[in-house]
């Protein structure tokens, strides 16, 4: 007979085994996010009205649709009406678009957080638009948006279990096979917990501290 | 002769710049309204009057920060409200000295004054990190390049902000209000900064209302209220006798809040 340490270690080993799949769901989401949000932050805060109009619906859309519905519509909708989708790319699609919607927010407040005099003074040295953007604007908005961002890396982290459903063998899904082959409907899951309490609570820790950092540099001192 | 250049008394001025019935509004407030004046090479331009007044605009609208509604700006020969993409290459000729400095906050003093150069001019490295250098050096910041500008006091910040409007040559140098977010104490190094740049024949513009500097240095001031020019003149002219009321209530308040002119600014007195 096993010893519950024999039980909880062959359940890590195999459930761990989805951790590559979950870091790369969250990578690719996150970036697909970050490459949608920050553009759409950009236009927001410096596309004039139509822009911000756009922008505005665009967020509120993405951030009032569950991720799960997002998923169910790329995976199902696309599967069915135009091609084989796999369930990987579903998720990713679906993660990074509702991530895209709360980076273009973390971004726009960001970019506000930089003083229009930042953007006076780049200008009236002859810069245009787009060199004060890249050059001045951005690298300091993206400093002030690193707290939230990590937030936003923690929150995308977990919602890739939702991949599970579209059968992604990521750690939920590798801990629900645990459960279907032994019968134990709770200690997968509390390694499964554990395994997402490691990875999550240092990032949320070091926005914390990032968060503090901000105060001090949006405070100029 | 040219546009911009007209003979008095023997001696040929040349216009620098040349404002005429320049007006500006936000929405339906009228900010500027109908301003003019011309500005010669190498000297000094006071602007001064109360707060919401459109001095701050006015100067903005000068280097097409603001697009104006009306009127235009001459660089020289050059109609600014119709040279079109080209306005970032004129506005790089304007340099623009803020009241809050406007420091790049995530840069270096040197990187500071080095980026206009470098990313406008296309200036190699090395050479613009010469002229930063030089700029720096004129300013009495360059023991300091190696700093953030959080590490500097009020004054130092503005000087470094004058560094930095100085490393793109400018034809004209603006200055909106450069002392008025300065700890007392700090006031006087930047003055004396803007004092030399006055007496090596930098052609500026200066929203201030400092009245010792303007009389040291200022060949025409220019009094507003509610957007429009109220009245101009000479330094003489306006601390012997002003002729507007509004004029006169408003040095005479000035005199109450900083004491007489000539108390202050010693150095003034000492050239």
């Amino acid at each position: 007979m096993s010893s519950l340490f024999d039980v909880l270690l062959s359940q890590f080993t195999f459930i761990i085994e989805g951790l590559p799949v979950t870091l790369s769901l969250t990578a690719y989401g996150l970036g697909l996010g970050f490459l949608i949000g920050l553009p759409l932050a950009i236009l927001r805060v410096y596309g004039g009205r139509r822009g911000r109009l756009f922008v505005a619906a665009y967020e509120r859309a993405m951030r009032s649709v569950p991720p799960l519905v997002l998923i169910f519509l790329f995976y199902f909708g696309i599967q069915t009406t135009v091609f084989e989708i796999p369930g990987f790319l579903a998720v990713m699609l679906a993660l990074g678009l509702c991530s895209s919607g709360y980076q273009s927010q973390i971004f726009r407040g960001a970019l506000e957080s930089v003083g229009s005099g930042q953007m006076d003074a780049a200008r009236s040295l002859g810069m245009s638009r787009l060199q004060a953007i890249r050059l001045v604007i951005a690298p300091q908005a993206l400093r002030f948006a690193l707290p939230s961002w990590a937030n936003e890396l923690a929150t995308m982290i977990k919602d890739t279990s939702l991949a599970f459903v579209v059968g992604v063998a990521e750690l939920m899904r590798r801990a629900d096979y645990v459960r279907a082959a032994t019968f134990d409907p709770v200690i997968p899951f509390l390694v499964v917990a554990g395994i997402y309490f490691v990875i999550v609570f240092p990032i949320t820790r070091i926005a914390g501290t990032w968060g503090r950092e901000k105060k001090r540099l949006v405070a100029g001192v | 002769m040219g546009a911009g250049e007209e003979a008095i008394g023997g001696r040929r001025l040349t216009k620098v710049v040349i404002i005429r019935d320049l007006w500006k509004s936000y929405g339906k407030v009228e900010v500027v309204k109908g301003v003019s004046f011309d500005v010669d090479e190498g000297t000094t331009t006071v602007i001064f009057g109360p707060s919401g007044a459109g001095k701050s605009t006015l100067l903005r609208c000068i280097n097409m920060l603001y697009h104006p509604d009306r009127g235009t700006v001459f660089l020289r020969d050059i109609d600014l409200m119709k040279v079109g993409d080209k306005i970032n290459y004129y506005r790089s000729k304007f340099g623009m000295v803020f009241q809050h400095f406007n420091l790049f906050n995530h840069m270096t003093v040197l990187d500071n004054v080095m980026i206009g150069p470098k990313v406008v001019k296309k200036i190699p490295r090395d050479e613009a990190k010469r002229i930063a250098l030089e700029s720096l050096e004129k300013v009495r910041m360059k023991d300091w390049c190696s700093r953030y500008p959080s590490q500097l006091s009020g004054g130092q910040k503005q000087r470094v902000g004058i560094a930095r409007a100085l490393a793109m040559d400018p034809e004209v140098i603006l200055f909106d209000e450069p002392t008025s977010a300065l700890d007392p104490e700090l006031i006087g190094e930047v003055l004396q900064t803007m004092l030399d740049l006055a007496k090596e024949k930098k052609t500026m513009i200066c929203v201030t209302h400092e009245m010792g500097f303007a009389r040291a240095v200022a060949s025409e001031m220019i009094f507003m209220d509610e957007g429009a020019v109220v009245e101009r003149g000479s330094p003489e002219h306006f601390f012997t006798n002003p002729v507007n009321e509004r004029t006169k209530r408003f040095l005479s308040r000035l005199t109450e809040l900083y004491g007489h002119h000539e108390s202050r600014n010693r150095f003034v007195d000492e050239k």
